[in-house]
């Protein structure tokens, strides 16, 4: 029997390969074929970031967090502070905003951004121990509004800060160089976070770790009985997803050159719910779900955005609506039930 | 931080601020009280959680800041805005809501929050971003030399308040309609089995709902502003009274709503007006805390 097993799976294991290496090239190849269109790409490895890490808490633990930009946000202040303090005096800098002027040398330039993505992960991270110690213990719809709160609070706290800037934000430093081979560099960037976390979550979801996540969705009482510890798995994995949004937000900070609190950093309406589009979009608790999503949906908001003149964001809040109401399952769990072979699922008279 | 101090030495020298400040908060605090009963209505008969409950509240307003323009005298403006409103609950109720009853709690949510980013948008699209308000030609009555100055607009629009919510409480404990509401939030499938029609009891509360909301907008244009983009807050402050008082606690509602609005206008006092909606927010993580705190003294979690 495990030898028939076997001979059917063998196929699909080499195709499985075939389709990474396909991706693999593509990956590396999109900048190049597509000139125009690098800062987009950039983007949509961005969307893939975040949608993973949210699925981590959302899709496999059932904790949907509405406060994951609090992360995005907080990186690309840290990666902008880091940056400037090696150079000046941070409120001196963001006081004299557009008056003064603010030289960086290459070598500061590329230690800041280095120091500052590094710095933006591992202090999300850390927040996120904290918050989480807190916002854990609220369930359900208690922990998304809980989270959103936080979310909307920091913006609203970091928008009247003089010392970062305030309200009117903060600006870094332009890439020393080339235009397009900042564009490069960052699309790689982005790339880069991507496929560490992917790569990341798809041996982390077959461990033992990965198996109480799980438990943790489906019962977290059952599993607290069991003697699963559940706290320190939540706050692990909510830290880990930190991790990668806070750098993620730091990447976007160098990118972007400059940014304000409410709509740039802190952007619940926007990259906050996105991401939980995304993933909604591509199939909740897969591990390709959030990657098919985030394509589908950058896809189809980078197509249509500059032909709804104005109505754009109707449209998405009328995608949201749809999403949630008609087609929770997504893209992956369509597939899965209506293509479990592609799966290595065999079911019916095949599998006796 | 030195301003901070001196506004706290200012309220300790003069006392007669503090009167001030709390009055202005109970008047707020009772549109928000509004606000909240409507979404602790809905979350006790249908266990849906609105998210756009803050965006019928801006709506409403719209629908009477427009009338207004059109020469519709402010109070009317207040039944017209509940008519409106009533419509476009039941539009909703019937396009999404009665769809995500059954699901999942965040499922509630996050249609409702899409909802909301619909509703914002489109209040956006049609009416600009400015801040808007109705005028209203009446006095100011002043008290203590005049350092207390309270508006006869906003004691109208207090009235009027707590008359809608004295008629529709009134409503729930004598019409059949509420009696089968409160049947309905007590056990669903019991009230089904003995006749009553669910559905249409669903229907009628969240459009009930949303005509609240909106009185209460058409209320807060009058006596304050509005912005298309400022129904979140209000979401979050009905979330922040229902989660302190509990469902179905109607003396609750109405004194955590009252208590909010004095914070909040404590809030922006102290630390400035830049302040207010991070305290709104900030009282929502407390709320949480402190609810937290209480149900892991009874091993249990907040759900």
């Amino acid at each position: 029997m495990s030898g028939a097993r076997k001979s059917a799976g063998m196929p699909i294991e080499a195709r499985r390969i075939a389709l990474y290496l396909v991706l693999i090239a593509l990956m590396l190849a999109a900048p190049f074929l597509f000139p125009g269109f690098r800062t987009q790409l950039a983007a949509l490895w961005l969307m893939i970031v975040v949608a993973l890490a949210w699925d981590m808490t959302g899709g496999q633990m059932g904790y949907n967090s509405l406060g994951n930009v609090f992360f995005y946000g907080t990186g690309m202040y840290v990666a902008a502070v880091i940056t400037i303090a090696l150079a000046y005096d941070v409120g001196e800098y963001t006081s004299a905003a557009g008056g003064g002027i603010h030289a960086f040398t290459d070598a500061q330039y590329f230690a800041g951004m280095a120091l500052g993505i590094i710095g933006a992960g591992v202090f999300c991270a850390v927040c996120a121990l904290l918050i989480g110690y807190i916002t854990f213990g609220l369930r359900g719809p208690y922990f998304a509004i809980g989270t959103l709160g936080v979310a909307i609070a920091a913006g609203e706290l970091v928008s009247n800060w003089e010392w970062v800037g305030g309200g009117q934000g903060i600006s870094l430093p332009v890439y020393p160089g080339d235009l397009e081979t900042g564009k490069v560099v960052f699309y790689f960037l982005f790339a880069a976070a991507g496929i560490a976390l992917f790569v990341l979550l798809r041996w982390l979801y077959t461990t033992r770790f990965g198996a109480a996540m799980n438990a943790v969705r489906d019962d977290e009482e059952k599993a607290e009985a069991m003697g699963l510890h559940t706290l320190r798995y939540k706050l692990a994995a909510w830290s880990i997803a930190a991790f990668f949004v806070g750098a993620a937000g730091a990447i976007s900070a160098f990118q972007l050159i400059h940014f304000e609190p409410l709509e740039t950093a802190y952007q619940t309406i926007n990259l906050g719910i996105f991401m939980v589009v995304c993933v909604l979009l591509g199939g909740k608790g897969t591990l390709w779900g959030p990657v098919v999503g985030a394509v589908l949906f950058h896809v189809f908001k980078e197509v249509t955005w500059n032909y709804l003149l104005g109505w754009q964001w109707v449209a998405l809040g009328a995608l949201i609506v749809v999403t949630v109401v008609y087609f929770q399952e997504g893209v992956m769990g369509y597939l899965m039930r209506r293509k479990p072979e592609w799966f290595g699922i065999r079911v019916g008279r095949e599998a006796e | 931080m030195e301003q901070i101090l001196g506004n706290l030495s200012l309220l300790a020298e003069f006392p007669v601020i503090n009167l001030k400040i709390i009055v202005d908060g109970l008047m707020i605090g009772s549109l928000f009280a509004l606000a909240a009963y409507g979404l602790a209505l809905v979350w006790g008969v249908m266990n849906v959680k609105n998210l756009a409950q803050g965006d019928f509240v801006i709506a409403g307003g719209y629908v009477s800041w427009w009338l207004a323009g059109l020469g519709l005298p402010p109070l009317l403006g207040v039944a017209a805005a509940f008519a409106v409103m009533w419509a476009v609950g039941w539009v909703v109720y019937k396009l999404v809501i009665t769809r995500v009853i059954e699901r999942d709690m965040f499922t509630s949510l996050l249609a409702t929050f899409g909802l909301a980013i619909m509703m914002a948008q489109i209040l956006n699209l049609l009416f600009g971003s400015d801040t808007q308000s109705i005028q209203l030609q009446y006095d100011t009555l002043y008290f203590f030399d005049g350092f207390i100055d309270v508006p006869i607009a906003k004691l109208l629009g207090v009235l009027l308040a707590a008359l809608l919510a004295a008629g529709v409480i009134l409503f729930m404990k004598a019409s059949r309609m509420g009696q089968a509401i409160r049947a309905t939030a007590q056990d669903a499938r019991a009230a089904r089995v003995l006749g009553i029609d669910t559905e249409k009891v669903y229907a009628f509360t969240f459009s009930l709902n949303a005509a609240i909301c909106g009185a209460a907008g058409a209320i807060i244009v009058m006596v304050w502003v509005i912005q298309p983009f400022y129904g979140i807050s209000y979401s979050i402050r009905s979330f922040v009274i229902v989660t302190a008082a509990g469902l179905g606690n109607l003396p609750g509602v109405i004194a955590a709503g009252l208590g909010i609005g004095a914070l909040e206008q404590y809030g922006a006092h102290i630390f400035g007006i830049g302040y207010q909606q991070a305290v709104a927010v900030l009282l929502l993580l407390l709320v949480l805390v402190v609810r937290l705190v209480q149900q892991r003294r009874m091993r249990r979690s907040l759900q």
